[in-house]
């Protein structure tokens, strides 16, 4: 198992960045790659080229603004883990991510704009309200995932920064997995009065209070839909006890 | 050919890579240090971990050229000539590997986290080791040696 050939970039700054994925409509932007290496592995993944956005100043860092945990798309899922900003249900949420090995590669937007329909971040980036900031534009995360591991960013566009807005109200992540780090067969983050799932559909959702089964796609090929509505149900009085 | 120079185990490597070429296998065909083990190639297994500017990473899952710069530690940098380190030496002592294919990538997670974690519960190491495949089923003792090294280590 070996990537097919590409070309490597690591450029210095964002608009260095942008313009070598300008350049050449097969380059992929490279994160944590955690999810894109076993891709490339797998050659389920064959880019042109690479290009590294490590290192890059505007990606990075963690701070509060305004009521709202900004972090940089470049940060390391372990290093948000660790942080005395992070929000309880991010720091609850992350403990699921993986395992330490891929945590302390794999970084927050890699996870958020890879958009696995399972995936813990993306759950708690809807559950709180996120808002992701790109070159270009500020979209909720109601918005920003469109379906499986597909997003509403366009050409051209890269995520910078997450701003998670600190939740009125507490909190809770709650998941079953088949195994410790694996991704899970459901999830649910609560913030607020806020409850989103995970592993119930395309892309993470918003849950109205309403009957679970209007939740479209439940089944897959690890769990069936009756029992993922059971996960559902215990999870989600779960996290409101 | 992209020019990658990284520091493996204290000493210093320059070499020209492509850039697909994954860490792992820097690590064995070009440095060749065989300790550190390639089991799935797609980061499950956890066989092939070692510690990058000294936290655990999946060499699997990692480019050499990502690692430019980078510091490097092997399970060949754990023991002294043959004197074996003490979390070696308790896994010797608590019959913590069989086959010992898995075991390279163990040491060097179990490394990491008892350094952030010097006193884990029992219940805390298996979940620190639910990254690690151990195909032998040797769980148990892996366990039992892991808590060992942590006893032996304070003061």
């Amino acid at each position: 198992m070996k990537p097919a050939p590409f070309e490597y970039h690591r450029p210095g700054t964002l608009d260095e960045a942008l313009m070598l994925l300008a350049d050449d409509p097969d380059a992929k932007p490279l994160a944590g790659g955690q999810s894109l290496v076993p891709m490339l592995n797998f050659r389920l993944a064959r880019p042109s080229a690479l290009v590294d956005l490590v290192g890059i100043p505007e990606l990075e860092g963690i701070h509060v603004e305004g009521g709202a945990l900004v972090v940089g798309a470049m940060t390391r899922q372990w290093d948000l883990e660790h942080s005395d900003h992070a929000l309880p249900l991010l720091r609850d949420a992350l403990r699921h991510v993986g395992h330490t090995a891929t945590r302390c590669r794999g970084t927050v937007g890699g996870s958020l704009v890879h958009a696995d329909p399972t995936a813990e971040l993306p759950v708690c980036a809807l559950a709180l309200g996120a808002e992701l900031v790109t070159n270009r534009r500020t979209i909720p995360a109601e918005e920003f995932f469109v379906s499986v591991f597909t997003t509403a960013l366009e050409p051209g566009e890269l995520l910078v920064e997450v701003r998670f807005p600190d939740p009125a109200g507490p909190s809770a992540f709650a998941e079953v997995a088949h195994r410790d780090g694996d991704f899970a067969v459901v999830c649910v983050a609560c913030a607020g009065e806020r409850i989103a799932l995970g592993g119930v559909g395309a892309t993470p959702v918003l849950w109205d209070g309403g009957d679970l089964d209007l939740l479209a796609g439940f089944g897959d090929l690890f769990a069936p839909a009756d029992y993922k509505r059971s996960v559902a149900e215990a999870l989600i009085e779960r996290v409101r006890a | 050919m992209i020019p990658v120079a990284v520091t493996v185990n204290g000493v210093r490597h320059e070499r020209l890579v492509e850039p697909r070429l994954l860490l792992s296998d820097f690590i064995r065909h070009e440095l060749h240090l065989y300790g550190t083990h390639v089991g799935c190639e797609h980061g499950v297994c956890g066989a092939c971990t070692i510690l990058l500017d000294g936290r655990p990473a999946r060499s699997c899952l990692t480019l050499a050229v990502q690692a430019d710069g980078a510091e490097i530690a092997t399970v060949e940098s754990l023991a002294n000539g043959s004197e074996l380190d003490p979390l070696q030496q308790a896994f010797h002592e608590h019959f913590g590997l069989q086959c010992g294919f898995c075991t390279p990538g163990i040491l060097m997670t179990a490394r990491f986290f008892l350094q952030q974690n010097p006193s884990p519960t029992e219940e805390q190491v298996r979940a620190e080791l639910a990254g690690n495949l151990c195909r032998c089923t040797g769980y148990a003792s892996i366990v039992d040696a892991i808590l060992a090294a942590s006893r032996a280590s304070r003061p």
